[in-house]
């Protein structure tokens, strides 16, 4: 119940906003107003634009942590490869992902290969830096140990460098989920025919500030439950790690 | 007595900095040999040119005659820092080296092996309790069960009692003394306890300040088993006062010496 408490007061605050005079109630619709635009919609484009972009933000992270993670192993564990790459990571990282998508519409076209191509780039760049910071900080000595006990360079790579890294594979999986939805919605907004962005971007063509609203807060929900879905996961997976809280 | 392990005139420097120098003595078969020497001499590198992680600039390391090639099962290494692994529970950590290919044991071997180990190193309640959850002491036996498991012919110690309360620390070494009288090794411990050092060992190699030579090499007139009482004896303090006076003549030239590389 007390979970329930902070947003309980965000809804009492959109309505003192809503009838205080001080703002046009026109801009900004009262929260029953959504809850109904909500419950017409969830009858008609919703679902289909919840799921493309879903469906987008999966495949993108998907297909970048399965490439950034054997490139993170790479680079924690070899300091020359790391040392050359390092620049032209951090290059291509610095560039923000939303920048890049008009070009990728003009070299991909503005179906799903532009926005699975983008979402790639976003996970890749973001999950690869915090899978090879993660290998280079495990000390040295767990490798030593395992070798004092007979492990071979596979057998030391298998079991004990992947199971110290599996903390940091989940870390990158949320930084790129996170990078994944704002990129997506984005690339959503400026050319798309489905998905949460374009019914934002439909929305505020005809000024239709409630499905805005509808929009943003299954965008806000959606990644929530993706961050909670997967700390329940590093729950179980990571039990053995020491944490402050 | 033919030596298990000898240091043949072992020399090390890195980069310009010359850390042992001109080192040889011999660990027999069976034999307990504590190391002891001011912090930063290089008592670590001289067990880590026997464990296989240092090659040695000038000079060898042999191993039943044989220069060391690199790490390997045959000598088992408690490190300074223990090295539990933090991913595995107590009982998957004494495991670890048991389903390495190197030294395969059947799971019914293994399972006899772990709770053996979990039971004499007082773990047998922890079995599936994570490493962060254990005091160090627990962490300390673990990293020696672990060690023992995969049956090592030789033990290289790193200050394995260091981080520990004194009743705990004697506790250990008995327990230390009762499975070498029961699986026999032949041991190499470095330690900064005098009082440690000649109850547990044959023969105490006192080192010098950086760069480090063999100041004197003292033998122990105690035979085994040893027992708490031992170091009540008149010969003990007597013993325990010669080494110390050395040793302190020691760290007082190597504080010395860091002193001067401060300034
Ligand atoms: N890999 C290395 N590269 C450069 N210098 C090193 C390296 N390893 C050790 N040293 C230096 O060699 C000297 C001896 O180090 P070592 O760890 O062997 O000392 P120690 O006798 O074990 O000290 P302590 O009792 O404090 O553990 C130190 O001055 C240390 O800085
Ligand atoms: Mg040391």
């Amino acid at each position: 119940m007390l979970v329930l408490m902070p947003w309980a007061a965000i809804v009492a605050l959109w309505y003192a906003i809503h009838y205080s005079g001080l703002v046009n109630p026109a801009l900004v619709p009262a929260p029953h107003a959504v809850a109904e635009r909500f419950v017409e919609l969830a009858g008609q484009r919703l679902p289909r634009d919840v799921w493309m972009s879903t469906q987008r933000v999966f495949l993108g992270v998907a297909l970048g942590i399965a490439a950034a993670v054997p490139a993170g192993f790479v680079l924690g564990w070899y300091r020359e490869v790391r040392q050359f790459i390092d620049p032209l990571i951090n290059f291509f990282r610095a560039l923000p992902p939303i920048a890049l998508i008009p070009l990728m519409i003009v070299y991909f076209g503005i179906e799903e290969t532009a926005k699975v191509v983008i979402l790639f780039y976003a996970a890749f760049f973001s999950g690869v830096i915090v899978m090879y910071e993660g290998i280079a900080q495990i000390s040295p000595i767990y490798v030593r140990v395992a070798r004092t006990l007979g492990a071979r360079d596979l057998e030391i790579f298998s079991r004990v460098i992947v199971p110290l890294t599996v903390p940091h594979m989940l870390t990158a999986l949320r930084v790129a989920l996170g990078v994944a939805w704002a990129t997506l919605v984005a690339s959503e907004l400026i050319a798309a025919r489905e998905g949460l962005g374009s019914l934002i971007q439909n929305a505020a063509n005809f000024f239709l500030l409630d499905i805005i609203y509808v929009g943003i807060i299954c965008i806000g929900f959606i990644a929530l439950a993706m961050d909670v879905a997967l700390r329940l996961v590093a729950r179980r997976l990571v039990a053995w790690q020491d944490r402050i809280a | 007595m033919k030596p298990r392990i000898s240091f043949e005139g072992v020399s090390v420097l890195f980069g310009g900095l010359k850390v042992v120098d001109d080192v040889s003595y011999a660990i027999g078969e069976r034999e307990f040999v504590s190391v002891i020497g001011p912090s930063g001499c290089g008592k670590t590198t001289m067990m880590n040119i026997v464990a296989g992680f240092v090659k040695p600039s000038r000079g060898a390391v042999l191993l039943d005659g044989k220069p060391v090639a690199g790490p390997g099962p045959d000598r088992g290494v408690i490190f300074q820092e223990y090295g539990v692994f933090p991913c595995l529970t107590v009982k998957e950590n004494i495991a670890f080296g048991l389903k390495l290919a190197a030294n395969r044991a059947g799971e019914a071997e293994r399972e006899e092996i772990c709770a053996r180990y979990m039971r004499l190193m007082g773990l047998a309640d922890f079995a599936d309790a994570w490493p962060k959850t254990l005091s160090g002491g627990m962490r300390q036996r673990l990293a020696i069960a672990r060690a023992y498991a995969v049956k090592p012919e030789f033990l290289l110690m790193d200050e394995p009692f260091g981080a520990l309360d004194a009743q705990t620390r004697s506790a250990m070494q008995d327990l230390l003394l009762a499975v070498l009288a029961a699986e026999g090794k032949t041991v190499m411990l470095i330690t900064h306890s005098v009082e440690e050092a000649v109850y547990l060992s044959n023969r105490i190699v006192v080192m010098t300040a950086r760069p480090t030579r063999i100041r004197e090499i003292i033998e122990v007139p105690f035979g085994y088993p040893r027992e708490e009482s031992l170091h009540e004896k008149p010969e003990f303090g007597e013993l325990r006062s010669h080494v110390r006076e050395l040793v302190m003549k020691e760290y007082a030239a190597q504080s010395r010496l860091t002193q001067e590389e401060k300034t």
